[in-house]
């Protein structure tokens, strides 16, 4: 036997590869060209694509972005008359991602996602079981927290350790000490509590769940009739896994096969990584779809 | 089965304790940090606009912008790990102040207004206060000249103004000593940058360490007769002041008075003396 592959056979082995990892390149492209752009700075003729950092941006020398959670620690500081831009800026951000789903923020955009990502990579590659026990519901506790401290210091208390501002600050204006906090985030998911930072404690992403409630865009399981139980795939790789069991194992409580939970990242892992394509973008329906026997649904397929 | 659910509730309310106890934890953590953390270091400077520091820190969502405005490139985020709130704008004089832009960039930049949109005259920007911090060393004070301070300052011949005294020292020149005069100093450090002394003379501190303030019991006489249009104080009563004979004093315009035909006076010391020991007895 040879061990040589032929052309063709590389050509289909990287369309495979491809195409049952899709939403994660298409993502991981996403994330390092916002950054890009970021870095970009002002090198295209002097003119600028997007300044700033998340916290605030100018998008195209005339949009101003803000993220709406500061905006709303800005008031519980005691700002009652905030600048039209920071309204703006704010409305148009919380405006997109209560259209595409809040937390696209954290799978699409946000630059700790790779981190954590790898971080589970690893932890999986390794066979790491960290024991402790993080409740999903902390992250709700210390959004409250942020507003709490911004009230009772009149300052934007989080600002001074936001792991996720920090991070993205320094890979734009200069790392230095930020290099340490990535790797304590790193580590952290890697050795203490699996997926830690992103799916129990970040308060922004315990935000921006709470925006994507209300999201048009999901990923719904409309296949869910050809899953094959016991495979699992998806909750092998959902950094939220609770959210797909009501979509995909509710066929029998009449449950819609969108999956509604505002944690859902609209990472689109899932899709990539079913045998069965169960999964796959589509619009909030609202509809509860009717309760159909399970004799008759196996009669028909 | 009531035993289940009691197990239940307990492992409830117990991961409830431990949530509420590790995240007020945390917001204690966080609000001591930021108590310790606000506090500038006296040489870091913010840039012109910036409110006042408690509630530009309730603003300033630290993106940048700014310091992406700036042509000259002297503001900078504090990084991790300095005594500057991570994140927030600064400049420091020394290495690179402020060039006091006509258009000011840095503040339209701003997204939050934690830099005062109002500003729109940089001559009315207040970074900070220029002290001629040591007297001993700069070399105007020796009898130098230097007057380089007075030379870069960009609010010419306001903000430093130079006041010439007697050099004691040579006897015959003058001292150059560069006063700067609040009413117009904008804290850009152009004078902090541009002395020429190894560890400047001449220093750019925030306002709350830079100036005094009179106790606000205070009333300055002289002030409180301007205002009132004449003096507060009754004039003075007739009083036995030790004058040559034929001399008086005019309490009203305050000037001495001497008889119109008067003699030179004529020494009678010993005279009024032996008057002064009888009237006594």
């Amino acid at each position: 036997m040879s061990n040589s592959i032929s052309p063709l056979m590389l050509k289909r082995n990287i369309i495979t590869i491809l195409r049952t990892n899709k939403w994660l390149l298409l993502r991981r492209f996403s994330q390092f060209s916002i950054l890009g752009l970021y870095l970009l700075g002002s090198s295209l003729g002097g003119f600028w694509i997007i300044k700033g950092n998340l916290s605030s941006s100018l998008l195209l020398e005339t949009i101003p972005l803000t993220e709406p959670l500061l905006l709303l620690q800005m008031f519980a500081a005691g700002i009652t008359s905030p600048l039209s831009t920071t309204l703006i800026g704010a409305a148009i951000v919380g405006g997109f991602y209560l259209l595409v789903g809040g937390r696209v923020f954290c799978s699409w955009v946000c630059p700790v996602n790779v981190v954590t990502d790898v971080a589970n990579w690893l932890r999986n590659r390794l066979r790491i079981k960290p024991n402790s026990q993080i409740n999903r519901n902390t992250r709700y506790w210390l959004l409250a927290m942020t507003l709490v401290i911004s009230f009772s210091t009149g300052l934007l208390a989080y600002e001074f350790i936001n792991p996720v501002s920090i991070i993205h600050r320094s890979l734009i204006f200069g790392v230095g000490f930020a290099s340490l906090m990535i790797l304590s985030i790193f580590l952290f998911d890697l050795l203490i509590a699996t997926r830690g930072w992103c799916s129990h404690l970040c308060p922004m992403g315990a935000f921006y769940g709470l925006l994507g409630k209300f999201s048009p865009l999901r990923v719904r399981a409309e296949q869910r009739e050809q899953c094959q139980k016991g495979c699992n795939d998806c909750f092998q790789v959902c950094p939220e896994p609770q959210v797909i069991t009501p979509a995909l194992r509710g066929a029998d409580k009449g449950n819609n096969p969108t999956i509604l939970s505002g944690n859902c990242t609209n990472c689109g892992r899932c899709i990539d990584v079913c045998p069965e394509n169960v999964f796959q973008f589509g619009l909030r329906s609202s509809t509860k779809t009717p309760i159909i026997p399970i004799e008759i649904r196996r009669k028909n397929s | 089965m009531s035993s289940l659910s009691n197990r239940k509730r307990r492992a409830f309310l117990l991961g409830l304790a431990k949530t509420a106890c590790g995240v007020s934890l945390t917001a204690l953590g966080i609000s001591l940090y930021t108590r310790q953390a606000k506090s500038m270091p006296a040489l870091a400077i913010r840039p012109p606009g910036a409110l006042p520091e408690d509630e530009f820190l309730s603003r300033c969502v630290r993106c940048g912008l700014c310091v992406q405005d700036c042509p000259y490139d002297i503001l900078s985020l504090a990084e991790l790990g300095t005594d500057v709130p991570v994140g927030t704008p600064y400049y420091t004089a020394r290495t690179g102040p402020c060039e006091m832009c006509d258009d000011i960039p840095c503040v339209p930049a701003c997204p939050t207004g934690a830099l005062d949109h109002s500003l729109t005259k940089i001559n009315q920007a207040r970074m900070g206060l220029a002290v001629l911090v040591d007297q001993e060393e700069c070399i105007a004070f020796q009898g130098l000249r230097c007057e380089v301070c007075f030379n870069v300052c960009p609010v010419q011949e306001k903000a430093i103004t130079l006041e010439y005294r007697h050099n004691e020292r040579s006897g015959k020149h003058a001292l150059l000593i560069p006063i700067v005069h609040s009413e117009h100093c904008t804290g850009c450090g152009l004078c902090e940058e541009a002395c020429v002394m190894e560890e400047a003379t001449i220093k750019v501190l925030p306002m709350h360490l830079a100036k005094g303030e009179l106790g606000k019991h205070y009333r300055l006489g002289w002030d409180q007769k301007e205002k009132a249009g004449k003096s507060l104080v009754k004039p003075d009563g007739k009083r036995a002041f030790n004058l040559p004979e034929g001399v008086s004093y005019d309490y009203e315009n305050s000037e001495l008075t001497t008889p119109a035909s008067s003699a030179p006076p004529v020494n009678k010391a010993l005279e009024t003396l032996k008057r002064g020991i009888k009237e006594a007895k």
